[in-house]
């Protein structure tokens, strides 16, 4: 019976990791931890619209939280810390594109703002 | 069958660390992603490609709020709620943010209790994370019920640029969408857990073939997807 169920257990551990495929395991403080620092994250984040924070330092506060609570995310929740380079690069690459394009549709917006200041603006 | 799997991993000498197994993996032919499950591999992807959509949704946000001469509507006003007399400033959108944090904690755990091979505690926690998200499509729908019956439509709105209505219901229509989705997704994953059915082997309902408890790591990177497009949103939209 023992042997039975130590051999039911290896194939299910089998199962369970073929090709030699590593599996996220980490003490359940760490989730904890990071929890608790993305709920601080978010208040730091609310009150800074709470106490009418105005200017470049609510910009670069909103970001700088931002990019930290996404950061978190990422590397903890979804393991991307203890994955291989390969995937890392694969999926985080590519989306750095995207600050290219936001340049673009910041410049086209200005011109277009610029524009419509020129001449939709005689009426009003 | 275990040496035609072991074959196809095309892995027989030991994987390079940092840079030098970065070139190597992606130049190994046959499989890029080692030490990862394809349905791992792909939920990744498909994440991927999630990103870009609401990456344009977000930048398309940017440039009508950039190009309009008409002053945008202060979202810290228009979100705000009046609690006991006084008026709190992005109150619901504040505990729809914990609220969402609080399922990615939960549903973090879950993954971490499955890989223990602790069914009951799986099930359970992902049936929080399911009542968060719940609870979250209910804020939602609850605020855009607010909003429509004070005026605010695709094309208008009482406060400022017309702008301001369609990238709201949009992005935000499009993150509620995906996290119902999560929703169902996580109900179904967790019956399966409860019910034993990647202890035991039984075949998946769609696939028909034999879940395992990675897929509960696969449905978390799904969830937390969803969460991190709501940092974005919550610090683009909401607070910008």
């Amino acid at each position: 019976m023992a042997q039975a169920m130590s051999h039911s257990s290896a194939q299910s551990a089998a199962r369970a990791a073929p090709h030699d495929e590593t599996h996220q395991q980490h003490p359940i403080k760490l989730y904890l931890v990071v929890w608790g620092w993305l709920f601080v994250l978010s208040l730091f984040s609310y009150l800074v619209d709470y106490f009418h924070v105005q200017g470049i330092l609510r910009w670069s506060l909103i970001c700088l939280f931002m990019t930290l609570k996404a950061g978190l995310i990422v590397a903890i929740f979804m393991h991307m810390a203890w994955e291989r380079l390969t995937l890392i690069y694969a999926i985080l690459i590519p989306p750095a594109v995207l600050m290219v394009f936001i340049v673009i549709m910041a410049t086209e917006s200005e011109y277009t703002h610029w524009l419509r200041e020129l001449f939709f603006r005689t009426g009003t | 069958m275990a040496e035609t799997a072991v074959a196809n991993t095309g892995q027989p000498q030991k994987l390079l660390p940092g840079m030098e197994g970065f070139v190597a993996d992606w130049s190994s032919d046959q499989r890029a992603f080692k030490k990862v499950s394809w349905g791992k591999a792909m939920m990744w992807i498909f994440l991927l490609s999630d990103t870009f959509i609401f990456s344009c949704f977000l930048i398309s946000y940017m440039t009508v709020r950039m190009s309009t001469t008409v002053p945008w509507p202060n979202p810290s006003k228009v979100f705000a709620l009046h609690i006991g007399g006084q008026e709190v400033p992005l109150i619901l959108i504040a505990i729809m943010t914990f609220v969402l944090i609080s399922s990615s904690g939960t549903m973090a755990m879950a993954v971490n209790y499955g890989y223990r091979r602790d069914r009951k505690k799986t099930a359970i926690l992902m049936l929080a994370t399911a009542a968060f998200g719940a609870t979250f499509v209910g804020m939602q729908a609850f605020e855009w019920t607010k909003l429509i019956s004070e005026g605010v439509r695709p094309w208008e709105n009482p406060w400022g640029a017309a702008q301001f209505g369609s990238a709201f219901f949009m992005i935000t229509g499009f993150h509620g969408t995906h996290v119902t989705i999560g929703v169902i997704f996580l109900l179904i994953i967790a019956h399966k857990v409860w019910r034993g059915d990647f202890d035991t082997g039984r075949a998946g309902f769609m696939t028909r073939r034999k879940g395992r408890y990675e897929n509960v790591e696969i449905m978390g990177l799904y969830w937390h997807f969803v969460d991190l497009v709501w940092v974005f949103i919550f610090a683009f939209f909401y607070l910008w």
